[in-house]
């Protein structure tokens, strides 16, 4: 019974919105349940389908899975965008988790105060210019390659080019000292799977809007 | 042959201990994020060395001296490689060592596992940084955590199993993980675990694995629970307020 994946989720970005991206560029299509009201994600407890009472969740390979990082690495492994050893996969997970930690950042910007928004938005654009794209930029620079790990297409550069249009939607001209991060950006949305994510239509969610934040802290109580 | 591992021959190698072999952990002398890495080399059996950071101006010479990837601690230099971000520290030490399920599957639910302990724990590293207006909300929420989230699961998982270990019958990341956060909670709510016979159950066994027993005994890697001389150190040193 090789059905689809089916995403549980709210019908906005969060954090399934990176498993989204993952599947996508992986050419895997999948089905989404998307959580409306308290009562369905109440429903989904109750029936015992979330671990830890929580989504992201997500039916796989007859697993509900959840846990946002165990899933994607699940994806990754399952799909051969993991790198080919130990070594590869440290790397891929070392920079995951740095665009996790950027991502995070923005991810947190809806749910703020005005003021807190501005605030976190300055840090972030810091943290992108100093701590991050730095280190993506130099490594391409280094080996001279299309993509961050082992000459090979990983979840690392599905990643990066997530990360990258999410900063820019901060902050439009993010890359213009990173020339080796513009050229990547315009390869890996070159290809086609991830140009079709990137068009009308497709699974990718918007940008959360207010609406969506009001209804997001009604359905998690928060 | 001793002139060719001197430190004088390789530039830029700052000390000879990362030639031993072995893994050198560079952190804060204290559990904090690398407290997890200790757990799971010692529980592996294996033997590393710990470079403690000590204040602000080493923290700053390690970050310009290109060291942390992300101008972050925990670092851990092994095999060759100075890793950063525990979680990434962590799942390459497990898959190294054999403590991480035979296939993609149990790699699966030990992630999952992980995960969740990792969210719990969260909650307990911070509690010490809490502001102490906010602190018996804090135990609260962790106690509740513990008890009503976490804690059930794996109690579910062992009973329905029966078998030793959470995933795979086999010793695994998972099981240290939950070890170490089993402990750390009785640390701040001692009776935590007495509606929970399996897990009561899995902490004696678990503890009595002989890596893990020696790690438990005084005189290990393992670091004492946080105390306000910690919180300081951390303060000064990350220019937290």
């Amino acid at each position: 019974m090789a059905g689809k994946p089916k995403l549980h989720y709210t019908c906005g970005r969060g954090k399934m919105e990176s498993i989204r991206w993952l599947l996508a560029a992986a050419g895997v299509e999948f089905e989404e349940q998307f959580i409306e009201k308290n009562e369905h994600l109440e429903k989904l407890r109750k029936d015992g389908d979330l671990l830890f009472q929580q989504v992201p969740m997500v039916e796989i390979d007859g697993m509900k899975m959840v846990q946002t990082r165990a899933i994607l690495s699940y994806i990754a492994g399952k799909y051969n965008l993991y790198g080919k050893d130990l070594k590869e996969r440290a790397w891929i997970d070392m920079y995951v988790e740095g665009t996790t930690d950027l991502m995070g950042l923005i991810m947190q910007l809806p749910l703020q105060s005005a003021e807190m928004r501005e605030k976190n938005l300055a840090l972030i654009i810091e943290r992108a210019k100093t701590r991050y794209f730095p280190v993506y930029e130099k490594a391409l620079k280094d080996h001279g390659h299309d993509y961050l790990v082992g000459n090979k297409f990983s979840w690392a550069d599905i990643h990066l080019l997530e990360a990258i249009l999410m900063v820019e939607e901060c902050k439009p001209d993010i890359l213009s000292a990173f020339p080796q991060l513009q050229a990547f950006k315009g390869r890996i949305s070159n290809i086609p799977t991830i140009k079709k994510f990137l068009q009308p239509g497709s699974q990718r969610k918007p940008p959360a809007d207010d609406k969506y934040i009001a209804n997001v802290r009604k359905i998690f109580n928060i | 042959m001793r002139y060719l591992f001197s430190a004088s021959y390789f530039p830029g190698i700052q000390k000879l201990s990362s030639m031993s072999g072995k893994p050198r952990l560079t952190y804060i002398n204290g559990r904090g994020r690398m407290e997890p890495v200790r757990w799971l080399l010692a529980a592996a059996g294996v033997e590393f060395e710990e470079n403690f950071v000590e204040t602000k101006e080493q923290l700053e010479k390690l970050i310009k001296g290109g060291d942390l990837l992300f101008q972050q601690v925990p670092m851990v230099e092994i095999d060759g490689m100075k890793m950063v971000q525990t979680r990434a520290i962590l799942s390459y030490i497990a898959g190294k060592y054999n403590l991480y399920g035979k296939d993609l599957k149990e790699r699966a639910l030990i992630d999952m596992y992980v995960e969740g302990i990792t969210d719990l724990m969260q909650m307990v590293m911070m509690f010490p940084f809490t502001p102490a207006e906010a602190k018996a909300k804090n135990l609260a929420s962790i106690e509740e955590k513990a008890t009503k989230r976490y804690f059930p699961v794996f109690e579910k998982i062992l009973k329905q199993h029966g078998q030793d270990f959470l995933v795979g019958n086999r010793l695994s990341w998972a099981d240290v993980q939950l070890l170490e956060a089993i402990l750390a909670v009785e640390e701040k709510v001692p009776a935590v675990l007495s509606g929970f016979p399996q897990l009561q159950a899995f902490k004696t066994k678990m503890s009595n694995v002989p890596t893990i027993k020696k790690f438990l005994q005084p005189g290990s890697a393992r670091k004492p629970p946080p105390d306000e001389n910690y919180v300081a150190l951390v303060m000064s040193i990350f220019n937290l307020s």
